[in-house]
């Protein structure tokens, strides 16, 4: 019991100290947004095309929410000694690691359901398969936290966790299938698409939007649920021979 | 406050001391932080380590609360062996780093019952506790500001309310009152004395003599990760009271002045500790009279001759061979780093 009031507070703290961060309110809010908004205009009152796009627009937003509020919660914390108090306090380490990160999945879903809102005033989304894609925006969310986790774990500095991000998070847009499809990509870069758990969950995305999924549900929930345990242990490994030392 | 409180069981004595510490040792790449160090704080006791810059005690204090894996030796902590296991024992202590490590975003009273949740206190204890604490280090007035907008002295005041918060057995506490006015260290003082007084046990590192003087029942010297004695404070002073020392200050002096009283007054030591400045000991009453009509028949003006009190500082300096100018100048420097 004791434990689980620690967990729950640490979330809570992190959702109300920093979900208003300038690097979550630009990275997390505005770049999703303005994806979400140019890729609309584009597409105009064609319903066929937000379809086609909503899912790499709801995948992006997840993706740079989750990943930028790690770099704030952890990253910084760590930066400016308050991550010792967590460390010292009477937690399993899998447990405070899992407390962190919360916070940052549910923004990351929360962030999902910007591009979602929007895309209902514009299109029809009665054809959606909300049991697959809600779970897969949670996977997508877990996956995407694990990997910030990851960057800020491995970075002593905010800027750097940011800058490492991108270095994921740029060649994602391109590679994963978020706008348009691997098998279009050149065939020595189709390999790299498969390194990114993003890939994934963007192909469950696509098939319960508009049933254009590439993999089977069950290898797209297992490939995500496997980056997410490495992911997330690599991290904990990072943290016991970076930080305990 | 200003008297010391009747020392505890001494720890070599104590059949389970709260911290128990055997050869104890931590390597970062080529540095030995800290050296094979043993030593033991009884329950209730205010244990004092000393040392300067760099000597091992922050990595000691991180050994201790489980932010460090030492290399060898072994770490007992309210008997529970936490050598490999640093989480197993968190729930007895509580810690106040050196810096204030607290949430710049959030209040004083949101960080209080933050820090009570780590714990796992629950929400309605949590509150009245950060209130009580809040009072007593009076800072209620200033429960609803942000950290970041605290003074230097109100940041280590609501840090070490944040690592009582729980009511930890042992409170380790690196460096309290450095860096902070005189108001806002002497009330801190006053605070470690009354937690002390309630029955903390407290590990206190200070490069401040005076202060572990004043607080502590049993002090470690420790230089370059080694701990190079270890007593209680009436003890460590025992062999400076047997002692009588005079400071004289002198103008216009000769460059071989000290020889030269050396020459004359050979039961006398003397030690020029700096230009202006003899310091004459001696095992026996020192008659002043001589020593002033001999300085002054040397072309030299005696400004002041005083008997200096026996003090642990002077027993650092004779333990450690450190000055202690030289430790504070450094501590300085090292401060302005962080």
């Amino acid at each position: 019991m004791k434990r689980w009031i620690a967990f729950w507070n640490i979330m809570l703290k992190d959702m109300r100290a920093y979900y208003l961060k300038p690097p979550n309110i630009s990275w997390g809010l505005i770049f999703p947004l303005a994806w979400t908004g140019m890729f609309y205009i584009r597409s105009g009152a064609d319903s066929v095309d937000i379809l086609s796009l909503l899912p790499g627009v709801t995948a992006i937003s997840i993706l740079f929410g989750t990943t930028s509020l790690l770099a704030v919660t952890v990253t910084f914390e760590k930066k400016n000694r308050s991550f010792e108090r967590l460390l010292m306090a009477p937690i399993p380490l899998e447990l405070l690691m899992l407390a962190k990160t919360s916070g940052a999945i549910l923004f990351g879903v929360v962030n999902a359901f910007v591009p979602i809102a929007a895309a209902a005033f514009l299109t029809d989304l009665s054809g959606v398969d909300w049991s697959t894609l809600l779970p897969a925006i949670v996977m997508i969310a877990i996956a995407s936290t694990f990997l910030g986790l990851f960057i800020a774990v491995s970075v002593s500095e905010v800027f750097e966790a940011q800058t490492f991000s991108n270095f994921f998070r740029f060649p994602m847009i391109f590679l994963c299938g978020l706008f348009f499809p691997i098998a279009s990509l050149p065939i020595f870069l189709r390999p790299f698409s498969y390194l990114f758990p993003l890939t994934y969950g963007v192909d469950i995305l696509h098939g319960a939007v508009h049933g254009a999924a590439v993999q089977t549900l069950a290898l797209n929930f297992a490939v995500i649920t496997a980056f997410c345990l490495i992911l997330f242990f690599f991290s904990l490994k990072n943290i016991h021979r970076k930080w305990i030392v | 406050m200003n008297k010391r409180p009747h020392p505890p069981a001494m720890a070599a004595d104590d059949p389970q001391p709260l911290i128990q510490v055997e050869g104890l040792t931590k390597t970062y790449d080529a540095v030995t932080a800290v050296d094979q160090i043993d030593f033991s704080v009884a329950t209730g006791e205010l244990f004092g380590f000393l040392g300067p810059n760099g000597a091992g005690k922050t990595t000691t204090i991180a050994l201790l609360t489980g932010l460090a894996r030492p290399d060898s030796g072994s770490i007992r902590i309210g008997g529970i062996d936490c050598t490999k296991n640093p989480k197993a024992a968190q729930h007895l202590i509580g810690v106040v780093p050196d810096e204030s490590n607290l949430y710049p975003e959030l209040s004083g009273f949101d960080n209080l019952c933050f820090c009570a949740s780590l714990y796992g206190l629950h929400a309605h204890e949590r509150r009245t506790r950060a209130r009580q604490l809040l009072q007593t280090f009076s800072l209620a007035e200033a429960a609803e500001r942000k950290f970041a907008g605290y003074s230097k002295g109100m940041k280590r005041k609501l840090t070490i309310a944040a690592g009582i918060i729980h009511h930890p057995r042992l409170l380790f506490l690196d460096e309290p009152t450095t860096g902070i006015d005189v108001s806002s260290a002497r009330q801190i003082r006053q605070l470690i004395a009354d937690l002390h007084r309630s029955g903390t046990t407290i590990f206190l590192t200070t490069h401040y003599i005076e202060e572990a003087e004043r607080l502590c029942q049993r002090i470690a010297f420790i230089v370059n990760g080694r701990i190079v004695k270890t007593d209680g404070v009436a003890e460590l002073l025992q062999p400076e009271k047997e002692k009588k020392v005079m400071m004289i200050a002198v103008a216009n002096s000769r460059e071989d002045l000290c020889s030269r009283i050396a020459s004359a007054f050979p039961h006398f030591h003397f030690q020029a500790s700096s230009a202006e400045q003899i310091r004459v000991e001696s095992d026996h009453p020192i008659s002043i009279g001589p020593l002033v009509r001999f300085i002054e028949d040397q072309g030299a003006e005696v400004m002041e001759a005083r008997r200096i009190q026996p003090s642990l500082e002077q027993v650092f300096v004779r333990v450690t061979g450190i000055e202690l100018a030289a430790m504070k100048k450094e501590k300085e420097k090292g401060g302005n780093n962080r």
